[in-house]
């Protein structure tokens, strides 16, 4: 052994004993001043071998024995103005790693006490003068000797898990700078500094490791830290990225050393964090082809540029299954949707036309499932879709272009189809006026293009009006009234109602038809006794009515005639309507059509008497025609019905002046209420019937159930309510668990309609078992079906039930 | 019927009158008389009331059974009334010389010159058209005894230019083949003021109108100023300006800038679609629409003001034009309509 070493463990010796034992001021200082002599030393490239060996063998346990001393009475036996000069200094000088051990050590092993918070205080200090990067910087560059792996494996534990082990120990007492919040960004902060110390060494043309760096971004980000420090991270090296290969090299490396089971919260918070596409593949490099984990991460789960193509055939393998459809909850169609329109704007032109056939393929099957199914935000997502796909894949007139009403999911949708522009990355918060102004231009663009009369009228108005002298008018004319020039009217509406019933049957010309379609309802309604001679006859033709002109709101009119005409002479053309429902050759909206009339006849005789309605209008009744100008749709009624139900089972406090009450009238529905209800319900399963209710048409059997469910509702307190009841659940016990969400919201929509019009205690007597048996299943829909509107629906039945039982109990008492 | 809706026009201008009893709005005139008896519907008049001072004002019609009425406008009879054409439909009649001579075009594809000097009522001559269309002919006179006629063509879009009395073609007008005009709809032929060449306005049935220089064959201008065919089109040659009217509702204005192009001016949309013809007073002060919608339709012809609309007959208005009064508070305009009646009216005749 060499002589200076012999030398250092004798003083070492001497010192440690000296301090564990003595209560001598002197001696103490004396001691510790000259056990930092080693501890300094030059800095240079080679310290002195002394310092070597301290540092080697001597510092950590050296450190372990400040710590214990570390009580009140000893603290005092060291000058106070030197304290820290002969205290910290040992920790804050010597290999950051071991100090760093020591301290932790000590803090998670101690009870709260003076040394506790001593050590906390030197930790803190330690934190403050970037000795975190020295340590890093320091296992990185000794991570090629083996021994490391284990130290390694515990720092990086304690590292990423600072916050907590204070947070655990200190509780109340913690120092700000352990909190997540501000340790993580510190700790981003420490990995620039590494980056940062990394580069000077590798221009200075030495071997670096970024291994431990990236071992502890990825643990960091695996325990959903990503954003804390990546936020530091990733701006810095934008910046520095930007023009050297250095740097991005680091980068690069950074990445890719993370450890395959925590590269995708590195790599997602890349992609959050990183300005727009250009930045990140900066960042990123090709880590995508050297990664199997990044790749998937990339191309599966968020979809980028270079494997569109296989995505987006995927995704669209996906869109035009019918089954997933079926099973799958409509936000995750919505989600696959905005998926394909925002790959097929990213993809060229030249990509596209490559795979034409296979997208066209795909387009045909996708559209036709969605087509087919009967809920209405699905068919207009297929539509949006298709139309977006066929922009891209066909060429010149041959692209598909539907018909439908857009809302602001549509419209969202469809801007995804135009690709967000790379200047728009540096400014996001103006990238929506962007939008809507390029919106703008483009539709005034659309606009002068679609009138180029007019928009070049328009100035030649003004170029008219400069150029014109005062003399050269036509203001010494003076016109006469003009009032009188109006559309003209070639027909006169006819005043009886067979007359309308012979326009409508022979006549072909369009106006005439026009007049006497808008005149029917009038006329049916002000002379019901006229109109009850040829009901039968009259619901036939209407029924048969055929938009040959294309009439403006002829579905409205039509309806209104039929609607009329029911509520006049209601059993003969009821009977004539459900039979027809069941017969052969009708088209489907025909069909549906009669479901509809028999719907609104029932709600308008369930209603007060409309001759009284002028006179005491009571706000709590909608009207028909307020709902909707058009057609009007009353499969969609029964949500209002439930939210309305909701409104007055809800007590407000502040009301205004009460109403007169209105008057009693007789329910015209309650001895007709059979009617409408049994024939439709009796026949559904007649082999005869046309088409098969059970297996195909979902559509025609979900309006089916909703009519039903409607006309149940409107028969409330109808003294066959309980009839219809036990027949409408029977009913729906086959459908239950039908494949199609439409058929499902309208069992349930059923459920609650039987619920809410047959009073509960026949229901409870009458058909028990049902009930029981309608609760478990309900129960079941609410919590596993795919629909979110059955779910919903489910949940509102099951309350209805909840109450039931409510009641019931009061009833036994 | 005819009484009943004149009671309800009448009704109808009693309830305007009430109605606007405070406003400066005055109701529409009523027409001053009314000509029955052609027994179709009227296609077409001419007036001839300022060729000799003494001679009473007469007006021509022409109807849809192929008679030619000459209307007295003293005694508001037929004074003669000529067969013509096989009795097919009369489209087109011009006077030719006074009152001693008339053109008509009839839609057995052939225009008739006639002798009515001296109570004659002969056909001089007649000349086969190619075009059994509905286009009218339009006829300029280049000297004494001599003029132009425009008339449609044997191909599609094509115009001939005749030569009269001579009946030979001078010129034969084909766009260039790939324009896709369609069928010429209506002509208008005539001299601009500097007295040089000819041009010739034609609409289109693709509703667009072209400007020719006959001499040369040659088209000067296109103008797409209506997206139906054009029914019908009068030009102003004093203001370089004129006027079309379509199927469709639009009324338009353009005008000739000083390189022969035609510019659109003005476009003015009506309540009702279709006008049936058009007429510049000669004043220039007023034109005058035949729409389908029954009614008579006045603007101010510099700005395309409205200022009247007239409401007598009972089915589409075919024709109106103003006459040729030498006293101008005499003026009259006609209008001839598919009710077989013809209304005169005197309408902005105040100096």
């Amino acid at each position: 052994m060499e002589p200076e070493i012999l030398e250092v463990h004798c003083l070492i010796k001497q010192a440690i004993s000296t301090l564990s034992s003595s209560r001598d001021r002197a001696e103490i200082i004396h001691t510790l001043q000259s056990v930092k002599q080693n501890l300094r030393g030059p800095e240079t490239a080679n310290p002195s071998p002394q310092k070597k060996e301290f540092l080697k063998t001597y510092y950590s346990h050296f450190l372990q024995v400040l710590t214990n001393n570390l009580s009140v009475d000893w603290l005092q036996l060291l000058p106070v103005n030197q304290e820290k000069e002969l205290l910290d200094d040992f920790f804050l000088n010597g290999p950051p790693h071991e100090a760093f051990l020591v301290l932790l050590d000590t803090i998670t092993a101690t009870r709260p006490s003076l040394r506790q918070e001593r050590c906390v205080a030197i930790l803190e200090q330690f934190l403050q003068e970037d000795r975190m990067a020295q340590l890093i910087e320091e296992i990185c560059l000794e991570y090629t000797s083996p021994h490391m792996s284990s130290l390694q494996e515990t720092l990086l534990n304690k590292i990423s898990a600072l916050p907590d082990h204070m947070a655990n120990k200190l509780e109340k007492d913690n120092r700000a700078i352990f909190y997540p919040e501000n340790y993580y960004p510190l700790l981003g902060q420490e990995m620039v500094l590494v980056l940062e110390r990394i580069y000077e060494q590798l221009k200075g043309g030495m071997d670096s490791s970024l291994f431990f760096v990236s071992q502890l971004l990825g643990k960091v980000c695996m325990q959903g830290h990503t954003d804390a420090v990546l936020h530091v991270l990733v701006p810095r090296l934008t910046i520095l990225t930007q023009s050297d290969c250095i740097w991005q090299r680091i980068s690069w490396r950074l990445v890719e050393n993370v450890p395959e089971r925590w590269m995708e919260n590195v790599v997602s918070g890349f992609v959050r964090l990183s300005a727009g596409p250009n930045v990140l593949s900066r960042l990123l490099g090709n880590i995508v082809l050297k990664n199997k984990k990044a790749n998937f991460v990339l191309t599966h789960k968020f979809l980028l540029l270079q494997y569109q193509l296989k995505v987006l055939k995927k995704l669209l393998e996906t869109w035009s299954n019918s089954s997933a459809l079926r099973h799958t909850p409509i936000e995750q169609q919505l989600y696959i949707s905005k998926a394909i329109v925002i790959i097929l704007a990213e993809l060229s032109d030249s990509e596209i036309q490559e795979h034409k056939r296979e997208l066209l393929s795909g387009m045909m099957a996708g559209v036709e499932c969605h087509l087919d199914s009967n809920i209405a935000r699905v068919r207009q997502l297929g539509m949006a879709v298709a139309e977006c796909l066929s922009a891209r894949v066909n060429s010149g007139d041959h692209r598909l272009k539907f018909e439908y009403a857009e809302d602001d999911e549509l419209r969202e949708l469809k801007s995804l189809s135009n690709p967000r522009h790379l200047s728009s990355w540096e400014a996001p918060p103006q990238q929506h006026k962007d939008e809507s102004s390029q919106l703008e231009s483009g539709q005034s663009l659309a606009e002068t293009s679609l009138n180029p009369v007019e928009s070049r009228q328009n100035s030649q108005e003004v170029q008219d009006s400069e150029s014109a002298s005062e003399l050269d008018s036509d203001d010494e004319l003076i016109p006469y009234d003009l009032s009188i020039d109006t559309e003209l009217q070639r027909n006169r509406a006819p005043v009886y109602i067979s007359d309308s019933v012979e326009v409508l049957m022979t006549s072909a010309d369009p106006e005439q038809i026009e007049i006497t379609l808008k005149a029917v309802e009038n006329l049916i309604r002000k002379n019901p006794t006229a109109s009850r001679e040829i009901s039968v006859q009259l619901t036939k033709v209407l029924l048969h009515l055929e938009d040959k002109f294309n009439i403006s709101g002829f579905t409205g009119l039509r309806q209104g005639g039929l609607v009329a005409i029911t509520v006049t002479d209601t059993i003969p053309v009821t009977q004539y309507l459900t039979t027809e429902f069941y017969a052969v050759n009708y088209s489907l909206t025909q069909r549906l059509d009669i479901l509809d009339v028999l719907a609104l006849a029932a709600q308008e005789l369930s209603q007060p008497d409309s001759s009284q309605r002028a006179t005491n209008e009571s706000p709590s009744i909608q009207l028909l025609k307020s709902e909707t100008s058009g057609a009007y749709n009353p499969s969609q009624q029964w949500k209002k019905i439930i939210e309305k139900r909701i409104e007055n089972k809800t007590r407000r406090f502040t009301r205004g002046a009460s109403r007169p009450e209105p008057e009693a009238v007789p329910n015209r529905l309650s001895p007709v209420a059979g009617y409408f209800f049994f024939p439709l319900i009796r026949n559904y399963d007649r082999p005869q019937t046309p088409f098969d209710f059970l297996a195909e048409e979902s559509l025609i059997m979900g309006r089916l159930i909703h009519t039903l469910a409607i006309i149940m509702y409107f028969s409330v307190n109808a003294l066959v309510a309980i009839h219809m009841g036990k027949a409408l659940l029977d009913f729906i016990w086959a459908v239950r668990y039908h494949t199609d969400a439409y058929v499902r919201q309208g069992t349930l929509f059923a459920v609650s309609s039987v619920l809410l019009s047959v009073p509960n205690n026949i229901l409870l007597t009458e058909v028990p078992d049902e009930l029981l048996e309608i609760r478990c299943w309900l129960a079941d829909v609410a919590e596993n079906d795919a629909d979110e509107g059955c779910r919903r629906s489910a949940l509102q039945s099951l309350l209805l039930m909840e109450n039931f039982k409510k009641k019931l109990g009061v009833f036994t008492e | 019927m005819l009484e009943e809706r004149g009671v309800w026009v009448w009704g109808d201008a009693e309830g305007a009158r009430n109605f606007c009893g405070n406003s400066m709005a005055i109701p529409p005139p009523d027409p001053k008389f009314v000509l029955r008896g052609t027994g179709a519907s009227v296609n077409t008049l001419h007036f001839c009331c300022s060729d000799q001072e003494d001679w009473n004002p007469i007006l021509f019609s022409g109807s849809a059974n192929g008679q030619i009425h000459i209307w007295n406008l003293k005694t508001h009879r037929a004074d003669k009334v000529l067969e013509s054409h096989n009795k097919q439909s009369v489209l087109w009649i011009h006077t030719l010389q006074g009152r001693n001579g008339l053109i008509s075009q009839g839609r057995d594809a052939a225009v008739s010159t006639w002798d009515l000097s001296e109570g004659r009522t002969a056909v001089i001559d007649s000349i086969p058209l190619d075009s059994y269309g509905f286009c009218q002919c339009s006829l300029m006179q280049e000297g004494v005894g001599h003029y132009l006629l425009a008339s449609p063509g044997s191909t599609s879009s094509e115009v001939k230019i005749l030569d009269l009395p001579k009946k030979t073609p001078v010129w034969v007008l084909k766009p260039p083949a790939d324009a896709k005009l369609g069928m010429p709809m209506c002509l208008k032929l005539w001299q601009p003021p500097s007295g040089s060449r000819p041009l010739l306005l034609v609409g289109y049935e693709n509703g667009s109108l072209t400007l020719w220089d006959l001499s040369e064959k040659k088209m000067l201008s296109h103008l797409a100023c209506h997206n139906e065919p054009i029914m019908c089109l009068d030009f102003d040659p004093e203001r370089a300006k004129g006027i079309s009217g379509s199927s469709e509702k639009l009324l338009s204005s353009w005008g000739l800038d000083n390189q022969q192009n035609l510019k659109l001016q003005n476009t003015l949309t009506l309540v009702n679609a279709g006008i049936a013809d058009t007429c510049i007073r000669q004043d220039k002060k007023i034109l005058a629409t035949a729409g389908w919608d029954h009614r008579i339709r006045i603007f101010g012809w510099k700005k395309l003001k409205p200022l009247a609309v007239l409401q007598y007959h009972i089915a589409s208005v075919h024709c109106v034009t103003f006459s040729d009064h030498v006293v101008p508070s005499e003026r009259l305009m006609a209008a001839g309509s598919k009710d077989q009646r013809i209304s005169l009216w005197s309408v902005y005749n105040k100096p």
